[in-house]
């Protein structure tokens, strides 16, 4: 399976949404690639710069992120930019659905377990490593280690597992 | 222990549950519009699973960008055309004859009650206005909604929304809905059902029920408080509504109303089913309202918003660009002229609708009061093709979303009811009729 996690970018808001993510004018396209120099360009965050995705491969966020727009070109900005897990505390459903979906992790952590890592991680260079076997978070920077555990359901899990829900339904139905 | 409806559409449509909490549904319906289906397309030729489930089942139109404004748009609807070609979809509305998506579809007569739908767009929740189970859904979900005819849901929770009491003149759906969303929040029905019910829906003592129009206003934002689906019981309305599909006219007919509405009370919920929560709202206090900020449960009284600049009204969507709402819109605009200020733009939601408020003379009245009429389409609601704001512009909007960006990047949207954007356009600023 693939590996899961990569450098952190902290987004301190709550329901940050589809047209933020990717805004409609880019639906025209038709491929994922062409999405990827457009994410998260109208991202309504102080100080957040749609150059610090570079390099990273992880984000950690709030409550209900991805609200709004059945768009699945939100999960695969993200992909084709090297993001293949967003961590927070509730998704939109058909977001998160999609996550799973594409063989993406959306993983929920209760508010006190995100309050307590945006205290210890955010502002400084973090590095997430996510086991699923365990299905465990291990967040690591500024000479801090913490481990984390999250729920991954059986069916999310076989999605991850399978590689997306195509090749999940393609096998089962 | 009763079930709710969401609990019995589940029931009669389970093709597998693989794990405990993942029921994956026989679909009734999957509809398609030129946006998010050409990727499923290419990505199932590329698989070489180029099939469809069942082309009577998927209905298809091109509504998001019609007619194309560019290359890009074009090679979309040629994929969807084209696609639709190869396979026999009789039911493929192209320019000319088509539609915003959640506005064609119930006015082709392909919703019933009980049915399951998914389609790749949010507000496919409005079409549980007729007691349906309906979900927007990704293009992943949708490329196997259209290969197997099957999509799995977490079985969801319902949400019991009472409105009571009795609308006030001046008063509508789209304020009801508001009021919903402010109450509960964006994220208040998360992997919901959304239940309307109450007086306000379905009428009382003295208090019509809400025609089957006001419904679609409610259902189509039951996914701004996070929804998976809105719905409303089947009853006469609904029935009234269906009827030249469903009657001696229609394909499956039912021999008499009556028979109809018997049929359909399978598909309501129990007095006595268990609900995640119940929400209580007196209708009879709300005032006509609208959205201020970036997200649709910040709404403030037409009142209080007396006086905002707006540069833009626009009249239309899959929320509100329907008869009832383009006949309450000219009703306040007859006679009158917009503020030299506004531009005013109204899309009536489909050709049909368009044809309607033609024959009615309701185009003229936007005409003369200096609008601009388009044809139908999604247009301006999400800013990707045309009624773009311009950096730092507002607008006065029928639509749903008011996210940040959404009309044009640096842009305001204000949402309200058509009444109040009509008078708004009149007044130059936010304005309630009542006032003009």
């Amino acid at each position: 399976m693939k590996n899961f996690g990569g450098r952190v970018l902290f987004l301190d808001r709550s329901d940050i949404n589809t047209d933020e993510i990717i805004p409609a004018k880019y639906l025209t396209e038709n491929s994922k690639e062409a999405l990827k120099a457009f994410i998260l360009e109208d991202l309504k965050l102080p100080g957040f710069s749609p150059a610090d995705t570079a390099g990273k491969g992880a984000i950690i966020t709030r409550a209900n992120f991805g609200c709004g727009s059945s768009r699945e070109h939100a999960p695969w900005v993200l992909e084709v930019n090297g993001i293949n897990i967003v961590i927070g505390e509730s998704f939109a459903r058909i977001f998160r659905q999609n996550m799973y979906n594409c063989g993406m992790i959306a993983a929920e952590l209760p508010a006190p377990t995100l309050e307590e890592l945006f205290r210890d991680f955010k502002g400084q260079e973090t590095t997430l490593t996510a086991d699923i076997e365990k299905a465990t978070l291990t967040f690591a920077g500024g000479g801090k280690t913490k481990s984390v555990p999250f729920v991954l359901k059986d069916f999310e899990k076989a999605l991850v597992e399978a590689g997306g829900w195509v090749e999940y339904a393609a096998a089962h139905y | 222990m009763g079930k709710t409806l969401a609990e019995k559409i589940f029931d009669a449509h389970v093709a597998d549950r693989p794990f405990g909490d993942t029921w994956v549904l026989r679909l009734d319906r999957v509809f398609c519009h030129e946006i998010t289906t050409p990727i499923a397309i290419n990505d199932l030729v590329s698989k070489k699973l180029d099939r469809v489930f069942d082309k009577t089942k998927l209905k298809v139109v091109i509504d998001h960008v019609s007619p194309a404004k560019d290359s890009k748009t074009a090679q979309q609807g040629k994929i969807l055309r084209d696609w639709a070609r190869r396979h026999g979809i009789k039911d493929f509305f192209d320019i000319g004859r088509n539609g915003v998506c959640h506005a064609i579809f119930p006015e082709k007569g392909f919703v019933r009650p009980g049915y399951t739908i998914i389609m790749g767009d949010s507000h496919t929740c409005t079409h549980g206005a007729f007691g349906a189970f309906a979900a927007g859904v990704g293009t992943t979900d949708l490329e196997v909604g259209i290969l197997k005819g099957v999509c799995a849901f977490r079985k969801p929770e319902t949400l019991r929304i009472n409105l009571n009491g009795k609308l006030s003149k001046g008063v509508y759906a789209k304020d009801v809905i508001l009021a919903i969303i402010a109450k509960i929040g964006v994220a208040g029905a998360t992997d919901k059902v959304m239940e309307l019910r109450g007086p306000v829906i379905e009428g009382a003592d003295g208090v019509p029920a809400l025609s089957m129009e006001g419904r679609m206003t409610i259902c189509n934002m039951a996914v701004e408080a996070g929804a998976t689906s809105g719905v409303c019981m089947p009853d006469r309305v609904t029935v009234d509504y269906l009827w030249p599909f469903i009657g001696p006219a229609g394909e499956k007919a039912y021999a008499t109303k009556e028979a109809a509405l018997a049929d359909y009370a399978k598909w309501r919920s129990d007095d006595d089913a268990v609900y995640a929560g119940v929400v209580d709202i007196d209708c009879s206090g709300l005032e006509p309202s609208a959205t201020v900020d970036y997200k649709p449960d910040q709404v403030k009284t037409i009142r209080s918003l007396k006086g905002t600049r707006v540069d833009q009204v626009y009249i239309g969507s899959c929320t509100n660009g329907r008869m009832e709402d383009l006949r309450a819109a000219a009703a306040v605009l007859k006679g009158r002229k917009i503020a030299d200020t506004v531009r005013g733009i109204v899309s009536p939601a489909t050709t049909e609708i368009y044809t309607q408020a033609l024959k009615e003379g309701l185009i003229q009245i936007f005409l003369d009061a200096g609008f601009c009429v388009t044809n139908a389409t999604c247009g301006a609601c999400l800013g990707m093709s045309n009624g773009v704001l311009a950096e730092g512009e507002v607008c006065a909007s029928t639509t749903n979303r008011n996210f940040y960006g959404r009309m044009g990047k640096g842009g305001m949207v204000h949402l309200m009811s058509p009444v109040s954007a009509a008078a708004t356009a009149i007044a130059g600023s936010i304005t309630n009729p009542e006032d003009l």
